[in-house]
């Protein structure tokens, strides 16, 4: 055999649970395409009844961002308290806020 | 006696999810590639998950029939025994101490898993029959086996889109790929009408309204095959000669070395657990 084995391209699996409102990370395979890409993260990502939505994704289609820029990216939100909506007085007629 | 027939039937329906998910199961860590090797072992625990729930029905007809009437049905020495012992039969013991002339699936199941193609070429014949034939057991006056069909159908018709959209995959593929596929395909398809035609348990099934008439599935299972051989750019297989046997008892060379296996540990060690 040659080098001609070629591998499936990766894709990345989103799967809403039942109880859940949005689709989560949960985890990544191999597959030729979309749809099989769904049916394998069905048969890998959901076989103890943990979603009931499929989402995939080809990894090359997510940018990421850069971990060298943590610092410049999220530390600076660190001192700035005053963005949490916890400042607020509440009426009182407002319940379950 | 009905109580027989019933059993029988049962048996029969059983040994074919049994040995079919016996074949896939031998697969396990030797898939392709590692999600399709996951997507096999859940159809093949499917299938045995199937084969339990028929074997649990078939111990319970055996375990309320009189003794006498018991130790008309087995010829397996090690089943005798047990209902000679007056003790009471369980699913393992229908899977594990039957031998191969005793197994009544088709033989189209038992055949070898050989390459890809072919794996799938077995799988997508099988899977397009459970389909049908499940769809026609919604209907049977068996309550039991018009449940266990209705539940397994859920199961069955993901195995049917998995095996076709294989073979349509492989078929559009590559040169080779499509070759193949077409071998597998038309190596296969001998095994096919057997499934098929009516033996005299199936009659006596269906006469008494639990069975299913296999006979009348035939043309919409044609159909089915061909649009998505179509649909894969396939040639319909032919076969000149249909193999029969297996829903008689009537083996290839393969079951025994199925049984063998799959035997093993209870005929070495009887009643062993673990």
């Amino acid at each position: 055999m040659s080098n001609e084995h070629k591998e499936w391209p990766l894709w990345e699996v989103f799967i809403r649970s039942k109880a859940g409102l949005d689709h989560k990370h949960a985890g990544s395979l191999h597959a030729a395409d979309a749809q099989m890409a769904i049916e394998n993260a069905r048969d890998v990502y959901t076989r103890r009844m943990e979603g009931i939505s499929i989402w995939v994704v080809e990894s090359k289609h997510i940018h990421a961002s850069n971990p060298e820029e943590a610092d410049a990216f999220f530390d600076p939100a660190q001192d700035k308290i005053y963005r949490h909506p916890t400042f607020y007085n509440l009426p009182d007629e407002l319940k379950h806020m | 006696m009905s109580s027989v027939t019933t059993l029988k039937y049962t048996l029969q329906l059983a040994d074919n999810v049994l040995i079919m998910g016996q074949r896939l199961a031998a697969l396990c860590g030797k898939g392709p590639i590692l999600e399709q090797d996951i997507a096999l072992t859940n159809i093949s625990l499917d299938q045995i998950g199937q084969a339990r729930s028929l074997y649990q029905y078939a111990a319970t007809i055996v375990n309320n029939m009189s003794v006498a009437d018991k130790a008309q049905l087995f010829n397996a020495p090690l089943l005798q025994e047990k209902i000679n012992n007056k003790l009471s039969i369980t699913e393992d013991d229908l899977a594990y101490l039957r031998d191969a002339w005793d197994y009544r699936n088709c033989l189209l199941v038992e055949q070898e898993n050989g390459d890809w193609a072919y794996t799938v070429a077995r799988s997508f014949f099988f899977d397009r029959f459970q389909y049908l034939l499940y769809t026609a057991m919604l209907k049977s006056t068996d309550s039991t086996l018009a449940a266990i069909a209705e539940k397994s159908l859920k199961e069955v018709q993901y195995h049917i889109k998995w095996a076709s959209e294989w073979v349509i995959r492989l078929g559009d593929g590559t040169d080779i790929s499509k070759e193949k596929m077409q071998q597998a395909l038309q190596a296969r398809w001998e095994y096919t009408g057997e499934m098929f035609t009516m033996n005299e348990l199936e009659k006596e099934a269906y006469n008494i309204g639990i069975g299913v008439d296999v006979s009348q599935l035939q043309q919409t299972y044609q159909q089915q095959i061909e649009t998505i051989v179509q649909e894969a750019g396939l040639q319909m297989p032919t076969a000149a000669w249909m193999q029969t046997g297996g829903k008689n008892g009537v083996h290839t060379e393969h079951l025994g070395y199925i049984l063998a296996e799959m035997q093993y540990l209870q005929r070495a060690y009887p009643n062993m657990e673990w």
